[in-house]
C-alpha cells in the first residue's frame, strides 16, 4: 500500500520516541512494514525533536515535503516548524500548551502568539484537533501520561492505520508496567476529545 | 519492546529494530566474543544494548577509556582467536586511527569488525568527515548498509569475510542508518569459546620495518582477492529496468533513490553498491556499458563518483556523469528524498512533479538544545562569568570540549570559544597561554578528561602553561546517554570496577594548585574560583556534581522552589543570567518556576538579588 506518513514533533522529553515506537510496534503487528527515523543525542536537552514514520510500502522513513498525512505535534510552535511537511489533506494532532525555548528572551524572534500559530496551522489545512493534552495528563494522575493522550487524540483521525487494541497491546510492550493504567485512561482521554 | 529481547529473540521472530539494536543482533548471530567501544552518537545504542545483555549473552564488553584502546582490546581479542567487535562514531576512528591503519598490516586471526558511525549534516559532530576514504587510506573492505535488517545480515557477513581474509572489515553506516528503525528477522544467536590462545608470531604481529615491508605487500594481495568477492558480491545489486539511464547508489541514499523512482514510476537501472571497497569495477564497468547517462547518488564526499570517472578513463568510454562533481547533487550534508527530486529535475525531462510547500508567514525562533534545569554546569557558567565581571577581568579566552558543556556556547553563557575534537580544551589551552597575554579558562568533562585530557594536561604542566582548567565531573558520559567511564565505580557490565580518582590523576601530572568544589555552592564555588585565576601557573578546579538525568539520585525528599508571590520586583536577574528552563515569565509578566522541572538546585535561590524565591512547602 501507498505508505500512511506520520510526523511527530515536539520538545526533548516529552516521550515523542516512545510514542513513535508504539505506533511503529502496533502497525508492525497489525500487518504492516513500518520504517521510522529518529534522532538521538543533543535534543534531550530541551531542544526540538521528531520522528519521521512511514506505515505501508517504503525504503526510507524520511518524509518529503508535503508528504505527511498526519502530524502530532506536542507543542504549537514545533507545529509550525513541521509546516513544510504539511499539505492542505493532513491531519494535525496539536497540544496547545506551550513551551518557551530556553533562550527566547535573547532571541531576535519572539514567540509567535499561539492564535497566529493556529491560525497558520489552520490556512495550510481545516483538519486541525486540539487539545490541551498537559491538563489532560494531569487530570489523569501524571502529566508524564501526555503523549499517551496526544496519540490517543491521533487514534481519532480518519484513516489512522492502526486500531486501539493494537496500540494498547503495544504500550503494554514499551510502558513500566506500575503506569500502565494511568497511560490507557490517558489514551482514552485523548481518543474521547475527537472520536464521534 | 524489552531490550533483552536483542539477546533472547528467537529464530525467524521479527522485531522493530532501531539500526543500533540490530547491530547487536548480528554480534551475537555471528557468536562475538569481545566488543568495546567508547560512546559516540550516532552509534551509542549499540554500547547501550551490549551494556545491558553481554553478561547474559556470555560476551565480554567494555567501556574503553578511548576509541583507540578500543581497537587495540578487540584487535588483541582477534589475534588471540576470539571474534571481536569495535565500533565508534566517525570522528571516534580518528582517535583509533593509529593503531586501526597498522592492525590491517598485522591482519588477525578470529573475525574483527569495525564500525563507524557517520553523521551526515552533523547532528551530533563537530564535522562530517566521510569514513569511506578510510576503506581507501587503512585498504581495508567496507561493507555499507542501508538499513536495520542490512546491518544485522552485514555483521553475520563481515565476520565470516574477515576470518576467511585474516583482515579487519569495516562497516560504514551513517546517522539515519544507525537510528532508522525496521523490521529485522531473526536468526539463531551463536555462542562460541570464551577464551582464546594467543599464538606468538612477531613476524605477523610486530611490524617494525623489516617486517611491515612485507605485511604491506600481503595486504595488497589479500584486497586484491578479496577484489573478487565484492564483484561478485550477492550484496552488490542491479535492479535491471532496461532503462537509458544508470543510477549508483549507497546506504540511505539507496533509500530515498527507490522510493522516488517507485512513487513517480520513472524509470532507470539502479546498482546498489554495498560491498563498496575494493569498488566492484569489472560490475561498474558492466552497469555503465549498459546504460547512456550516470547519476551517482552518495552521501558527502564524492568517493563513487570518482571511481566511476576512473573506470570510465581506463578504459576509454564516454558517458554523462551526474553527481556531486558538476553540481547535480550537493556536496556537503545528508540527501533527502526531495533533495533527489530537486537534482533529478535539473538534468531530466519531464519533471518529477513536487507537493505545494507551505512557509510560515511568522518567523519561527529556533529551540535549540540546553542544559537541563538542575544542571551543575549552569552554576559553573554563571561564578566564572560573574568571577570574571568582580575582577574586571576582558576578554578571556575559553577553550571547550566535547560533551554537554559544549551548549555553554549559547547565550547568556557564551563560555565555548575554541573546540577542535575530544581533549583539545586542554592542548589549545596551552597554544592560546603561549601566544597570548589574556586570561585562559578551559572546559573538559569527567569522561572527556580520562579519554584525551591527561597527556595535554601534563604538556601544561611541562611546558610552565598559565591557565585554569575546569574539569566539569558530573559522574558519567552524559551527552551520549549516562555511560560509566573510569572514574566511576561501575564498568561497562555494571560490575563493580575501581574508581580512578581524578583528582589523584591531576595531582601526578604536577599541578600544585587543585580544587574540588560543588559548583552548586555559590559562594564558596566564586571564592575558589576567585583564587585559582590568580594563580600563576595551571591551575586545575574540578567541579564535582552528579548530572540531573542520573536515576535514582533524588531518593530523600526532593526540594522544589518558588517565586514568593507579590514579591518579585521582576528585575529578571535570574532569567538573564541562569536561562534555567524551569524559570519563566507568565504571561501577566512575573517570574514563575516550574515545579514539575525544578529539581532543587537552589542556584536562582542564592543568586536572587532581592532574596525571593523561596524553597516551597
Amino acid at each position: 500500500m501507498e505508505p500512511y506518513n506520520i510526523y511527530i514533533s515536539g520538545v526533548g522529553g516529552q516521550g515523542i520516541i516512545k510514542t513513535s515506537i508504539i505506533i511503529g510496534e502496533a502497525a508492525i503487528n497489525t500487518g504492516f512494514d513500518v520504517v521510522m527515523s529518529e534522532i538521538h543525542g543533543m535534543a534531550q536537552r530541551g531542544g526540538g525533536v521528531s520522528t519521521e514514520l512511514k506505515i505501508g510500502h517504503a525504503k526510507s522513513p524520511i518524509i518529503q515535503d508535503g508528504g505527511a498525512d498526519l502530524l502530532i505535534a506536542f507543542e504549537p510552535l514545533e507545529a509550525l516548524r513541521a509546516l513544510s511537511k504539511l499539505s492542505s489533506s493532513t491531519y494535525m494532532v496539536v497540544n496547545n500548551s506551550t513551551i518557551m525555548p530556553f533562550n527566547i528572551l535573547k532571541s531576535n524572534i519572539p514567540y509567535p502568539d499561539v492564535k497566529t500559530i493556529f491560525d497558520q496551522l489552520k490556512s495550510v489545512s481545516s483538519n486541525l484537533m486540539v487539545l490541551n493534552a498537559d491538563e489532560i495528563a494531569k487530570s489523569v494522575g501524571n502529566i508524564l501520561s501526555l503523549n499517551m493522550v496526544m496519540l490517543g487524540g491521533a487514534l481519532a483521525v480518519p484513516d489512522f492505520p492502526v486500531d486501539k487494541n493494537s496500540i494498547i497491546e503495544a504500550m503494554k510492550d514499551n510502558l513500566p508496567e506500575k503506569t500502565l493504567e494511568i497511560n490507557i485512561e490517558a489514551l482514552n482521554q485523548g481518543f474521547k476529545l475527537f472520536s464521534i | 519492546m524489552n531490550i533483552e529481547k536483542v539477546l533472547t529473540g528467537e529464530k525467524d521472530e521479527k522485531l522493530f529494530l532501531l539500526g543500533n539494536e540490530a547491530t547487536v543482533r548480528g554480534a551475537l548471530e555471528s557468536g562475538v566474543q569481545v566488543a568495546a567501544t567508547y560512546p559516540g552518537t550516532p552509534s551509542s545504542e549499540i554500547g547501550d544494548v551490549f551494556s545491558k545483555i553481554a553478561k547474559q549473552a556470555g560476551v565480554y564488553f567494555e567501556f574503553s577509556i578511548n576509541e583507540k584502546v578500543a581497537m587495540e582490546v578487540a584487535a588483541a581479542a582477534s589475534a588471540s582467536g576470539l571474534r571481536s567487535f569495535t565500533f565508534m562514531k566517525h570522528v571516534g576512528l580518528n582517535v583509533a586511527s593509529d593503531s586501526f591503519m597498522s592492525l590491517v598490516y598485522t591482519g588477525v586471526n578470529g573475525g574483527m569488525v569495525v564500525l563507524s558511525a557517520d553523521d551526515p549534516s552533523m547532528f551530533s559532530s563537530q564535522n562530517e568527515q566521510d569514513n569511506r576514504n578510510y576503506a581507501r587510506l587503512a585498504n581495508l573492505p567496507m561493507l555499507e548498509p542501508s538499513n536495520p535488517q542490512e546491518i544485522k545480515d552485514l555483521m553475520k557477513y563481515g565476520f565470516e569475510l574477515s576470518e576467511k581474509f585474516k583482515l579487519p572489515v569495516m562497516i560504514r553506516t551513517t546517522t539515519r542508518v544507525s537510528h532508522m528503525r525496521g523490521m529485522v528477522k531473526f536468526d539463531t544467536v551463536n555462542r562460541k569459546k570464551e577464551k582464546g590462545f594467543f599464538h606468538r608470531d612477531p613476524e605477523r604481529f610486530v611490524p617494525v620495518p623489516e617486517t611491515a615491508r612485507i605485511m604491506h605487500k600481503e595486504l595488497v594481495e589479500k584486497m586484491e582477492k578479496i577484489k573478487d568477492k565484492s564483484e561478485n558480491s550477492v550484496y552488490n545489486k542491479i535492479y535491471n529496468n532496461d532503462a537509458d539511464i544508470g543510477i549508483i547508489t549507497s546506504g540511505s541514499a539507496f533509500n530515498y533513490v527507490m522510493d522516488i523512482l517507485d512513487q513517480h514510476k520513472i524509470k532507470a537501472n539502479v546498482l546498489k553498491v554495498t560491498f563498496s571497497y575494493p569498488f566492484p569495477e569489472k560490475l561498474v564497468l558492466k552497469f555503465l556499458k549498459s546504460v547512456k547517462d550516470i547519476v551517482v547518488v552518495e552521501e558527502v564526499d564524492p568517493v563513487m563518483e570518482k571511481e566511476v570517472l576512473t573506470i570510465l578513463g581506463k578504459y576509454g568510454i564516454k558517458r554523462n556523469v551526474h553527481g556531486k562533481l558538476d553540481g547535480t547533487l550537493p556536496m556537503i550534508y545528508e540527501y533527502s528524498p526531495d533533495i533527489i527530486v530537486n537534482s533529478f529535475n535539473k538534468i531530466y525531462e519531464p519533471k518529477i512533479p513536487r507537493n505545494k510547500v507551505f512557509k510560515s508567514k511568522v518567523r519561527v525562533p529556533k529551540r535549540p538544545p540546553t542544559l537541563c534545569p538542575g544542571c551543575p554546569h549552569r552554576a559553573v557558567y554563571y561564578n566564572i562569568k560573574t568571577v570574571l565581571d568582580d575582577l574586571n577581568i576582558k576578554d578571556p579566552i575559553y577553550p571547550t570540549d566535547i560533551g554537554c558543556y559544549t551548549l555553554g556556547i549559547e547565550a547568556p553563557y557564551e563560555s565555548a570559544d575554541y573546540l577542535l575534537s575530544m581533549g583539545s580544551s586542554i592542548g589549545t589551552s596551552c597554544g592560546f597561554s603561549k601566544a597570548t597575554n589574556q586570561v585562559v579558562i578551559s572546559f573538559i568533562g569527567d569522561s572527556t578528561f580520562f579519554h584525551a585530557g591527561i597527556p595535554p594536561l601534563i604538556n601544561a604542566v611541562h611546558n610552565k602553561n598559565n591557565f585554569l582548567l575546569v574539569i566539569l565531573d558530573n559522574r558519567t558520559t552524559a551527552m551520549t546517554g549516562g555511560q560509566p567511564h573510569p572514574g566511576l565505580p561501575v564498568d561497562g557490565m555494571g560490575d563493580a570496577a575501581p574508581e580512578i580518582s581524578i583528582e589523584k590523576i591531576v595531582k601526578a601530572t604536577g599541578v600544585q594548585n587543585i580544587k574540588t568544589i560543588n559548583p552548586l555552592n555559590i559562594r564558596t564555588s566564586r571564592e575558589i574560583f576567585k583564587e585559582a585565576l590568580e594563580y600563576q601557573g595551571v591551575s586545575v578546579v574540578i567541579s564535582k556534581y552528579p548530572c540531573m538525568l542520573i536515576k535514582n539520585q533524588f531518593k530523600k525528599k526532593q526540594i522544589k522552589l518558588e517565586v514568593k508571590e507579590n514579591k518579585c520586583r521582576e528585575c529578571l536577574y535570574c532569567l538573564e543570567n541562569l536561562a534555567c528552563p524551569a524559570i519563566f515569565l507568565s504571561d501577566n509578566g512575573s517570574v514563575k518556576i516550574d515545579g514539575l522541572q525544578c529539581k532543587g538546585c537552589t542556584v536562582c535561590k542564592q543568586i536572587c538579588p532581592e532574596q525571593v524565591i523561596k524553597v516551597r512547602k
